[in-house]
């Protein structure tokens, strides 16, 4: 008994000479410039999508008409179930962050496995709403070829409608990349309540695309 | 801590064996392509910018000759079309936005703040590829035929042309986040990573000015990230937002775009004024003067810097209220320039003043920018603006700033930091007479156009009218005198090299942590574990030993 | 100051002129006094304060309230007299008076089209009368350009899918240049016109009979100066060689048997070049895209008749 807690605890110690980089004194220092970081990083992202909210409210308020048009073609209802996955998502997370501070690994993989099927649910039910838009030929650009159109420039609509959940869509697939990585990490167990930094990073980064939808949510399926 | 300098006076080089160091081990091509190190990233960085500056520096001289007579001189019209547009960007977005920052701050940021490296290495070194990355994008989109839009890409003029706008655009767009991870790099290292002992205000002033200038990068250029890409999608799909042939607005990219572009015009004076800050109270051998006031002022221009992107439209179509906003934030925002050049000269009152080429480099860029800054005011001021705007007095106000702060500055810099980054002082008289070619010549070059401007020369033009020949003709004279100031300059730095190592720890006699490890330093910064004793331009006598 | 006026800036040719130029001495006056104190200091400090010996020791001075409140405070005010200096020019130049005469403007790469309210349009060149306020309603066909006259202290961006204005009252006689100053490809640096400001018998008779040299002139010499002037020199050159992007070389043409994109054979001759000038689009020679544009209405036709003998004598 005695023996395997020693053994844990060797084991654990190997961890901190590995995952402390050489330049920084503490844990504690790296974490907070990793966050620090992170943190950065987000106000970049936010920025970069408040460039096309910018946009679509200028383009929106010169054609008000076409985009509330346009709008019907959305289905409210897939986009308000894409809306509870990725709420549910950001919770699972959550636990997997507090799991891994608490060492509970094999929790920590049963929120992330959940994380990650709910990363594939909205990939999936946003794949269902490309196809029939395609269908119908409501496409960006010069592309558009929908017929029957009463109020012109709906193409800006989904131009916007394209860029920015195409954009977010690709901030999915790179959430879900991140947290595959994180998941053999913690697989291999890596994580203990000293060194998690990986792991709180991601999520912060996947709360992130999850507010940006819960803004493009209303902003393109409800325009009143 | 047995190498801090001991006496007030230059030390006497001491002879120490300085063969182990950053540039020496480990050895071979392979460990300087993977490295992790700040400063051999610094100094690949700086290689980069430097053959950005070559290039950019060449279409100049080339502008400048086919500027010499009206009508064609050397070039068709197209080609002086594409070869300036390929000038500003080069110099915009490959040379002077990560000149300083990316090249000597990261040299020299971790060594100032008692940092064995910056935060995030890694990414530091994914930063320098991607640099890499856009530069050949842009380097394609040059010889697969060139740009011909200006290197602003104003719409519709960039979604029309059958240049290689996408390519160029694209690379702009990768080149950008090469400066916002550099950016993210320094602020967490300027947070987490400073020696102990050493509070924000016990920074040297050039790690404030690296601060508000990376605080610019992250907040400003994923703005011109999204712009670019909606730019790039109207030219390819037509998306309907800055084409008004259907249905958008061309002056809306104007504004996308100087809200970025304006705050990069900070991204670029700023770390310029963070080494004159560094410069003039070692050669004046006394502590600067209004530390906090140059530090806040660093941070107020950044702050201030995103609210006045409008006055590049003054004329443009937007609408005269804001106009008349943007001209009154745009005065605000002159008013910290002006008080960092009243702290720099009151610095140098009862001083102990040395010229070598680093101050004389400063003093050229304090008397540059003050005109750079002052002529600001005449396109600030919203009636002259209408005369001014789009003419060669712009071109010359912007050189002024640009080149006369930005260039003149990393030139300091660049003086300054190499007896530490290479380990070998260069031909101090050389270096004298190739300040005095580069002065002169800028000035030849640059103060001509701002008369062209005010008699009404337009900018972007390749022919013009036979009144303005001769002060094209001059200023083309004075461009050739500049060009041979900077090839001095380049022939006495790179001659240095092939030296043995020369330099002291601390040639100049200043009072940062760089100065006091070996020169060139070791992988690892410091051979003694830096905490801070004195403030960083402390030169009293009883604070020293 | 006159002779710094008459070395740094162009004539001044209208109401506006004078208050900007009042500005713009103005500030050059203050920069000349920033320059000299900040330089004079630097100047002086050096000689006085330098380096006298390796162990020298300086004062400890770290800052000095009073000093800084002033140098922040201080330019900030002067700062304030020019931006409502500026406001106040800048209000004037941007509302024109009720009773202006109004000018259409359209601007396409690289010509300036003007129309009068009755109807007359020329091209690259309008007369006004002196003394009289006249406001330009621009819009562009293609991309961004801007219409300056720096004897008028007047600019504005012209852009396309939307209308901009400037406005001038011309208070001297002659002729002022107008430049492109919104890069604009090509030939931006051709894309040049006049203002003829005459007096008001001179105008009247101008707007009843255009201008006399017109009805006089021999037709190959008009048929020149319509290519000079109406921006046919843009695409169309005299030595042969095709303009990049542009039209075919007018020499030697007259008389050859030109093949059309769509196969037909046409010889040139007076009918057919009429027709490329009212018509451009009706017939496209092979190789060349269709971007003339039309100049009906905008051409006399003593004008066009002074083309087809200009392009006969070009051999």
């Amino acid at each position: 008994m005695s023996d395997s807690v020693t053994a844990v605890k060797e084991h654990s110690h190997q961890h901190h000479d590995s995952n402390l980089q050489h330049h920084f004194a503490t844990y504690e220092q790296q974490m907070d410039a990793g966050k620090i970081g992170m943190w950065l990083f987000l106000a970049t992202e936010i920025l970069l999508f408040g460039g096309l909210f910018v946009g679509f409210g200028l383009m929106q308020a010169k054609y008000p008409e076409a985009f509330v048009q346009a709008h019907h073609h959305l289905d409210k209802n897939l986009g308000f179930l894409n809306t509870v996955v990725l709420l549910v998502s950001s919770f699972t997370m959550v636990m997997a962050v507090h799991c891994a501070k608490t060492e509970q690994r094999r929790k920590v993989l049963v929120y992330l496995l959940i994380t990650l099927v709910c990363a594939a649910i909205f990939l999936c039910v946003k794949y269902f709403e490309y196809e029939h838009k395609f269908h119908e030929g409501l496409l960006p650009g010069k592309f558009y070829s929908h017929v029957g159109d009463t109020v012109p420039h709906q193409f800006v609509f989904f131009s916007f409608y394209f860029m920015m959940t195409g954009l977010h869509g690709l901030h999915i697939l790179g959430g879900m990349g991140a947290i595959t990585w994180i998941f053999f990490r913690a697989k291999r167990g890596d994580f203990n309540h000293d060194y998690y930094t990986p792991i709180d990073l991601v999520g912060l980064y996947w709360h992130l695309v999850d507010l940006i939808w819960i803004y493009l949510f209303p902003l393109l399926y409800l325009i009143s | 801590m047995a190498n801090h300098p001991t006496t007030l006076a230059v030390p006497t080089p001491v002879k120490e064996d300085v063969s182990v160091n950053y540039i020496t081990s480990p050895k071979g091509l392979m460990s300087w392509l993977t490295t992790v190190d700040h400063k051999r990233i610094g100094i690949m960085y700086l290689w980069a910018v430097l053959g950005a500056f070559l290039l950019g520096g060449i279409f100049a001289l080339l502008l400048r000759i086919e500027l010499l007579t009206p009508k064609e001189t050397i070039m068709t019209a197209e080609t002086y079309n594409k070869v300036f547009t390929l000038h500003g960007v080069i110099m915009v977005f490959l040379f002077i936005i990560p000149s300083i920052p990316a090249a000597l701050g990261n040299f020299v940021l971790p060594l100032m703040l008692g940092a064995k490296d910056v935060a995030f290495p890694r990414l530091n070194l994914f930063s320098y590829y991607i640099y890499v990355v856009g530069a050949l994008f842009g380097v394609t989109a040059m010889v697969t035929g060139g740009v011909d839009t200006g290197w602003t890409f104003y719409t519709p003029y960039s979604t029309s042309s059958n240049t290689q706008v996408s390519l160029m655009v694209l690379a702009a767009f990768i080149l950008g986040f090469s400066s916002i991870f550099t950016g993210i790099n320094f602020i967490a290292t300027i947070h987490k990573l400073r020696a102990p002992g050493m509070g924000w205000f016990q920074m040297p002033l050039f790690c404030w000015g690296m601060y508000s200038t990376a605080v610019i990068q992250v907040l400003a250029t994923p703005v011109l990230g999204i712009t670019l890409v909606l730019l790039l999608l109207e030219r390819s799909f037509g998306i309907g937002i800055f084409d008004p042939a259907i249905g958008g607005d061309p002056v809306l990219f104007q504004h996308f775009f100087w809200f970025y572009s304006h705050p990069a015009v900070y991204i670029m004076i700023v770390p310029g004024m963070a080494i004159i800050s560094e410069i003039i109270p070692t050669f004046s051998r006394k502590t600067i003067f209004g530390y906090k006031a140059i530090a806040f002022s660093s941070v107020a221009i950044a702050m201030v810097g995103f609210l006045v992107w409008g006055h590049h439209l003054f004329v443009s179509g937007q609408s005269p209220l804001a106009s008349v906003i943007f001209s009154f934030l745009t005065f605000l925002v002159a008013i910290p320039s002006g008080v960092k050049v009243f702290n720099w000269v009151s610095t140098m009152y009862r001083g102990s003043i040395t010229l070598e080429a680093p101050m004389l480099y400063a003093i050229s860029f304090l008397l540059l920018f003050s005109i750079g800054g002052l002529t600001g005011i005449f396109l600030g001021a919203l009636s002259v603006d209408i005369h001014l705007t789009d003419t060669y007095f712009v071109v010359a106000h912007f050189h002024y700033v640009m080149m006369g702060g930005t260039v003149i500055a990393f030139l300091a810099g660049l003086h300054y930091w190499w007896p530490k980054m290479f380990g070998r002082m260069y031909n101090e008289k050389l270096a004298r007479i190739g300040c005095g070619l580069v002065f002169v010549g800028f000035n030849m070059t640059f103060f001509t156009q701002f008369i062209l401007g005010s008699r009404g020369m337009p900018r972007r033009y390749y022919n013009y009218l036979d009144q303005f020949q001769p002060l094209h003709a001059f200023s083309t004279v004075g461009s050739w005198v500049l060009g041979a100031g900077l090839f001095l300059t380049a022939g006495y730095l790179l001659a240095s090299l092939r030296k043995p190592y020369d330099a002291p720890r601390n040639p100049w006699g200043a009072r940062t942590f760089e100065w006091e490890t070996q020169s060139p330093p070791i992988t690892h910064n410091f051979d003694f574990e830096p905490v801070l004793l004195h403030g960083p331009y402390d030169y009293r006598p009883e604070r020293k030993a | 100051m006159k002779w710094f006026r008459d070395l740094t800036l162009p004539l001044e040719a209208s109401t506006v002129a004078r208050d900007i130029d009042n500005l713009y001495i103005f500030i050059v006056l203050l920069s000349v006094f920033f320059f000299v104190l900040i330089a004079g200091l630097i100047g002086y400090f050096l000689l006085r304060y330098h380096r006298k010996g390796p162990n020298e020791v300086t004062p400890h001075i770290t800052h000095n309230l009073n000093l800084e409140i002033t140098w922040s405070v201080l330019p900030l005010l002067i700062c304030l007299v020019v931006f409502f200096w500026g406001f106040n020019g800048f209000v004037r130049a941007n509302v024109a008076p009720g009773n202006a005469m109004e000018i259409q403007v359209v601007a396409k790469k690289w010509q300036w089209q003007f129309e009068y309210p009755d109807g007359t349009r020329t091209i690259n060149n309008i007369h006004v009368p002196i003394g009289k306020p006249v406001r330009l309603v621009m819009t562009s066909e293609d991309v961004l350009h801007s219409f300056f006259v720096p004897a008028f202290r007047v600019k504005h961006d012209v852009v396309p899918g939307r209308y901009t204005e400037v406005w001038f009252e011309p208070t001297k006689l002659g002729v002022h240049q107008v430049f492109c100053t919104e890069y604009c490809g090509k030939s931006h640096s051709d894309m040049l016109a006049k203002v003829f400001v005459e007096d008001d018998a001179t105008y009247k008779k101008w707007v009843e009979e255009g201008d006399e040299t017109l009805k006089t002139m021999p037709l190959p010499q008009l048929g020149k100066m319509v290519w000079e002037e109406k921006g046919c020199m843009a695409c169309h050159a005299l030595d042969g060689k095709r303009t990049p992007n542009g039209g075919p070389s007018w020499k030697g043409i007259y008389g050859e048997m030109h093949e059309m994109s769509d196969g037909q054979k046409i010889l040139v001759d007076q009918n057919y070049i009429r027709e490329s000038i009212l018509e451009p689009q009706k017939h496209i020679v092979k190789t060349y895209e269709g971007i003339m544009p039309t100049f009906q209405g905008l051409l006399r036709e003593r004008e066009i008749l002074g083309v087809i003998e200009y392009i006969k004598s070009l051999k």
